[in-house]
Parts: C-alpha cells; structure tokens; sequence
C-alpha cells in the first residue's frame, strides 16, 4: 500500500506539473488575450492595398498594442481590401475620425496597424468604419518612384500613378512616417537625391 | 482411500460425458514440420491423466491446442462437450476461467507478490469484496503450503516455491480441470516430491481432473492414473503405468526405460560419419 | 542481379507487413481504449513508470537544449543586430519543434525501451500466455494502459521540456549574456502565437505520444521470446520511434504551416 501511495503521488506531481508548463507556456509566452473576445468591439477599415497585413497582426496607437486584426476580405462592392479588428473595450474612446495607416515594424518586421486619434467629440462604437486609411506601402513602387523621380527631376506625373493614397482620405497623409523617414535617410545619405516627391 | 473419492467425484458427473477432454483425428504442423498426424487422445474426468513423450514432440503444443490458443489443422478437440476451434473468444474465455494452468517455470507476475499473484484471478474476473478475496487466497496459499510467504515477490522464490505459487493462483478460480506443463522438470528431490503429492492431492480432494505433461517416468507412474506417450507425432502408447511398462513397443520400452538408441535415434539425421569426417573443412 | 531483387522485394514485404500489423494493433489498441479508461489505477501506474520517471532526464536535457538555444540564439542574432528576438527565437524553436521533437526522442529512449523490454520479457516468460489461460486478455490488461500511459505522458513531457528549455534560454540570454529581461518576454509574446504555434506543438507531442506508444508496446508485444528477442524488440523500439517521429515531425510541419 505504501508503495501505491509513492506511485500516486509521483504521478499526481508529474500531471501537475505538466499542466503547470502547459498553463505557463499558454499565458506567458504568447499574448493570450488577443484571444479573449469577449471584451473588445470591432471596427472596419477599407484600404486600397493591405500589403503584407495579416490576420492577428496588431492594431495598435501610439506604440500600444490595442486591438488585433480579425480578418481581412476583399469588398466586391468598394472593389479593394475590407480589414476587420477586434479593439480591446477598455480602449473606448477614440476619436471617430481617427486615422488608421498600414506601417512596417522596422526594416524587416511585419506590418500592422496604427492608429492615429483625430479631434471629433464621438468615439468608435462597435461596427463602425474608419474612414481616414492610409494603404500599405509597397517598397517596389517605392522604390521605382524614387529611381524615377531621381531621373525625371520631380515631374508631376510620376506622383499620380504611384502615390498609394485613399480616394476617401480627405486629409494630407502626413502621417506617412515610413516613407517619409526612408527618403529622408536615403536623401541624406545622397545629397544630390532631388526635393521629395509630393 | 483416493480410489474412494474418485468414485464419488465420478457418480457425480455421471450424466456429463465421461471424457472431459476427447480429442479426434488431430493434425497439426508448424510451418513445413509436421507435429501431429492423426492423433487421438481421451482424458477422463476425474483422472489424472500424463502426456508423456521425448522432449520435442509437441507435448506443449498439444496443452496449447487443448486449451485454444493454437487452432488444429484438422480434427476436433472438445472440451467439457464443447468443440474448442468453433467458440468464440469470449465462449473461450469462459471456458479458461474453469480451467487451470500451471507453467513450466510457474509464469508468475513479476511485478506483483505473492499474495497479488493469487489474488489476480480473483480481482480480474469477480467483484469479491477484499476481505473475501483475502480469505480465499490465504486457503489457497495454505493448501500449497506457502501462506507465510505472501508478501514475498516472484524474485524471492525458488524454482519450487514459485510453482506452487502458481498452483495456488491456478486454483485460485476453482476450475474443474487443472492442466500442467512439465511440473517436475529442473526440481530438488524435495521439491519434486512436495509437487507430485500436491499434483495428486488437489486432484482428489476437489474432485476436478488433472493433465500433466511430463517426461519423467517415476514421478509420472507416482501421480498418474492413466499415460499417453506420444513420439513423432502419434500415440506410441496408452494406458495405466503397469500397463505401459509391460508394454512391448519398442518406442515405448526405450522412452519407459530410457535407452540412449532406439526408434528414437541418437544421432540426429546427418550425412554418412565418415564421408563427412573425411570431407574438407567438415561440410 | 536476380538475389538483389528478390532480396528488395522480400525486404519490402516484411516492411509492409510490419507496418499493416502495426496499424491493426493500433487500431486494436484503439478500440480497447475507452473500456481500459474505466480502470484508472492502471493507468496512474503507467503514468507514473512511463512519466514521472522520464521527468529528471527530461528535465536536464530540457534545461541545457534551451541554454544551448540561449547561447546560438544571442550569438547569430547579435550579427543582425537583433539581439533581443532570442526571446521569439527560443519560445518559437523550443514550442514548434525541440520540445515535441526531443522530447519524444528521449521518451523512446528512456520510456519505449522500458515498456518494451518489459512487455517482450513477460511474453517470454510465459507472464502473457499466463494471463490469456486466466481468461485475462493481456492485451487488455498490459498493454492498452501502458499504451494510454504514455500518450498521455507525452505531451506533459513536452511542456516541462518547453517551459524549462524557456527558462534554460533566459538564464543564458538575459543573466549571461545581458539580453535586456522585458525585451526577451516582449519580444516573444506578440510572436508566439497559443492556437498556431503553442497547440500546434502540444498536437505534434501528443501525435508522437500515440506513435512512440504504440511502437513500445507493438515491438515489445510482438518480441521473439527469447533474451536475443528481447534485446532487439528494445533495440528496434529506438529506432523505429526515432525515424517514424522525425517523418511524422516533418509532414505534420508541412501539413499545418
């Protein structure tokens, strides 16, 4: 009997254990609450082209991870990319004319969602659609416009074709940090890199 | 005074067939060797009947076929009036549960003790509550003459003690039928002594029948009612020990008397001895 | 010429022999599961022989595989720049891969050699044909609850695998090598993914748990009755675990990225 005792208790420790791990490897190593739907809204935005955003990518405002892409479909109507996101309740006061572009964490990271907060006095409800986007940028546009524009000397007609801007963004993209910050730094590693494509 | 008891274990079973076991027209190989051709063999109820035989003649696999864990070619095998290839494995099962069996090295459960050893019957197949198990194993282990070694484990025993062991797990379900194979082989005079009266006493005092596969012709005319020598694969010769020793058949006067040559040759077949001393490199 | 091919052809049916029998064991094994789950105490046994006993060798070879990780991690990072990504590095190989995959390896070797030198020596020692002329089905009684033993076994193994490979990692990564400590949680959390990367790793240690499984008890069971027989069930178990877990790693992998 004593015996069967040491058994049970091994093993009841080793489950424990176990489970302990599994529990630890679940909660701490992954962000499990992009799981937890319960309370978070959901919000739309269109965009001309995701690039390479996908399901579970961050939304995220100022730096802070707040929300996930839920999924993303083609709308057959608009005729371009319909992104959907799960925000987490407890942010729940963003301005409605928010803006929301497609960034690049880092040189090589993977691409996500920013918000940026407008001024009106509303607040994103669930179902709503954010109507200032801000389309992915592609590099090989980028950077066919930057050798081009090198050539051609800032001509207009390179800007219409390539510039990857909403037809219902009804502000100036200023916030196209990435884009900007890339010519910038190849503009100051070759100075006789001509005025910004604008 | 034993003759007594088998009498009325015997007007007991008087409606039920007199043969417990009937076996008819058995063939059986292994591959391309042939182990029986035509074998008939009766084991009558309440006897203790031998299998005897030169050591690879299949007495083993005979119990094997007896008991249905090999499948004859040919013939029939009955058992307590039921066709043993034709039930299914449940029937089978339930037919084990009345049977016995004693392994030559005793096939004890290495990982229990004694006591769990003999239990294990019991624990697998009925829902006793423990007190009762624990008397019936402690009788069992009384009768065999092992009830202080309980808490022993099947490593702490003698070749003999671990017999009897097995004898009292083979009891443990009260079957009507016990089956031995090789009880004696590898035993101290003592122990082969206390197996042989156990062989036969248990046989009485419960009345059941017993079939020992053995080759050792003193112990077996100790114990045995009836003998079957089989040699190559037929019966070579049947009946009571007396019987067999009178018997004038050469297989049977050099098995009964253990003679080196014979019908069952010394040699194992091989080419001509001096063709092959003489030939290179002895192939 | 003629040998040559007669020999591939014999060899190739024996393969596929073995490998049919294997699977209606398998499926033998499967069927007799839910009656043999009625009968737990038979089940906490194997627990305990097949997991609990494997959990010091798991754990030591756990904790130096994430160390490992740790060191190579910092070290080919470092020439990118990126020295804090060893977080995601680690969590990702350790959870997708090492743990499933080294654990089963182990598992084979500690726990599949056991249960089949076991099994082959109850069968030679005539423990098994005791049982069937006790009218208990060995396979039943032996088998099915060392097989259920050690699936459940295996996936616990390899999470302690895991979360002490993780821990092996930070110890290398942040206290040796002066990883930053929140950047090698941070950086692994948002890339580490519980459906994708987390279950998916824990499917692959439970897959490998029916296959090292169900290969112990199968060589074991079906062992040449003999101490030679033993010895090469035990032997075979090893290495038929290694490459089956290994292929099985492969397709899973592809079957699910």
């Amino acid at each position: 009997m004593q015996q069967t005792r040491a058994v049970e208790i091994g093993t009841g420790l080793f489950v424990f254990l176990g489970f302990a791990a599994l529990l630890f490897l679940s909660t701490q190593t992954t962000n499990l609450e992009a799981y937890i739907g319960k309370n978070a809204y959901t919000v739309t935005a269109h965009f001309n082209n995701v690039g390479g955003l996908k399901p579970r990518s961050p939304v995220s405002m100022s730096g802070v991870t707040i929300g996930r892409i839920e999924k993303i479909e083609f709308d057959p109507e608009q005729l371009n990319a319909m992104v959907t996101m799960n925000i987490n309740s407890k942010y729940n006061q963003i301005p409605e004319d928010s803006d929301a572009s497609i960034l690049t964490a880092g040189l090589l990271g993977g691409q996500y969602i920013g918000l940026v907060p407008g001024g009106s006095d509303r607040y994103l409800e669930n179902g709503d659609e954010i109507q200032l986007t801000q389309s992915a940028v592609v590099l090989e546009n980028l950077i066919s416009k930057y050798l081009f524009s090198q050539g051609s000397q800032g001509s207009d007609d390179s800007d219409e074709s390539e510039e990857p801007r909403e037809s219902n963004a009804s502000r100036e993209p200023e916030e196209l940090q990435e884009p900007d910050e890339m010519q910038e730094s190849r503009e100051a590693q070759e100075p006789q890199g001509s005025e910004e494509p604008k | 005074m034993f003759g007594f008891h088998r009498k009325a274990s015997h007007a007991q079973a008087a409606p039920e067939s007199e043969n417990i076991v009937e076996i008819r027209g058995l063939w059986y190989s292994r591959g391309s060797k042939r182990i029986f051709e035509d074998v008939d063999i009766d084991i009558r109820r309440g006897d203790v009947t031998a299998i005897m035989g030169p050591s690879g003649t299949g007495k083993t696999t005979l119990l094997r076929l007896i008991t249905g864990q090999l499948v004859p070619d040919r013939g029939t095998i009955v058992v307590d009036g039921k066709d043993i290839s034709r039930l299914s494995r449940r029937q089978l099962y339930e037919l084990r549960k009345d049977m016995g069996m004693l392994f030559q090295n005793g096939a004890l459960l290495t990982d229990l003790n004694v006591f769990e050893n003999v239990a294990f019957p019991l624990r697998e197949h009925t829902d006793l509550p423990e007190r009762l198990i624990r008397h019936i194993v402690l009788i069992k282990l009384h009768a065999v003459g092992l009830r202080g070694a309980w808490s022993l484990m099947p490593a702490e025993l003698s070749g003999g003690m671990a017999r009897r062991v097995a004898l009292a797990r083979a009891m443990a379900m009260d079957p009507s039928m016990l089956i031995y194979d090789e009880p004696f082989g590898g035993l101290d005079p003592i122990s082969m002594g206390v197996i042989v009266r156990l062989v036969r006493r248990m046989n009485d005092a419960l009345g059941i029948s017993s079939i020992v596969v053995s080759h050792d012709v003193d112990e077996i005319s100790a114990v045995a009612d009836r003998s079957y020598l089989i040699s190559d694969g037929h019966v070579a010769g049947y009946g009571t020990p007396t019987e067999l020793e009178q018997n004038r058949n050469d297989v049977v006067r050099q098995f009964m008397t253990g003679m080196a040559d014979g019908p069952v040759p010394f040699h194992y077949p091989g080419p001509d001895y001096s063709e092959q001393l003489l030939t290179r490199a002895g192939r | 010429m003629k040998d040559l091919l007669s020999d591939a052809w014999f060899t190739a049916r024996e393969f596929l022999q073995t490998f049919g029998a294997s699977q209606l064991f398998l499926l033998r094994l499967l069927m007799l599961t839910p009656r043999a789950l009625l009968r737990p105490g038979l089940i906490v046994q194997q627990v305990y022989a097949t997991g609990a006993m494997s959990l010091v060798i798991i754990m030591v070879s756990g904790l130096f595989v994430g160390m490992v990780l740790g060191l190579q991690g910092v070290d080919t990072l470092s020439r990118f720049g990126s020295e804090e990504a060893v977080g995601t590095f680690a969590g990702l190989s350790l959870i997708k891969e090492l743990g499933p995959v080294v654990t089963a390896l182990l598992f084979a070797g500690r726990a599949g050699t056991a249960l089949a030198s076991e099994i082959g020596l109850m069968r030679a020692t005539d423990q098994l044909s005791g049982m069937e002329m006790m009218a208990v089905d060995p396979i039943k009684r032996i088998v099915v609850p060392r097989f259920i033993g050690g699936v459940i076994s295996m996936p616990l193994l390899a999470s302690v695998f895991t979360a002490v490979g993780l821990f092996g990692a930070y110890c290398v990564a942040v206290i040796v090598m002066g990883v930053d400590k929140g950047e090698f949680w941070s950086q692994m959390q948002p890339n580490v993914d519980l459906v994708r990367d987390v279950l998916n790793g824990t499917l692959k240690s439970f897959v490998f748990g029916v296959a090292a499984s169900m290969l112990a008890v199968f060589e074991g069971y079906n062992a040449i009755p003999t101490a030679e027989g033993v010895g090469r069930a035990t032997t075979r178990t090893v290495v038929i675990t290694s490459i089956v877990v290994l292929v099985l790693d492969f397709m899973i992998t592809a079957f699910t990225l």
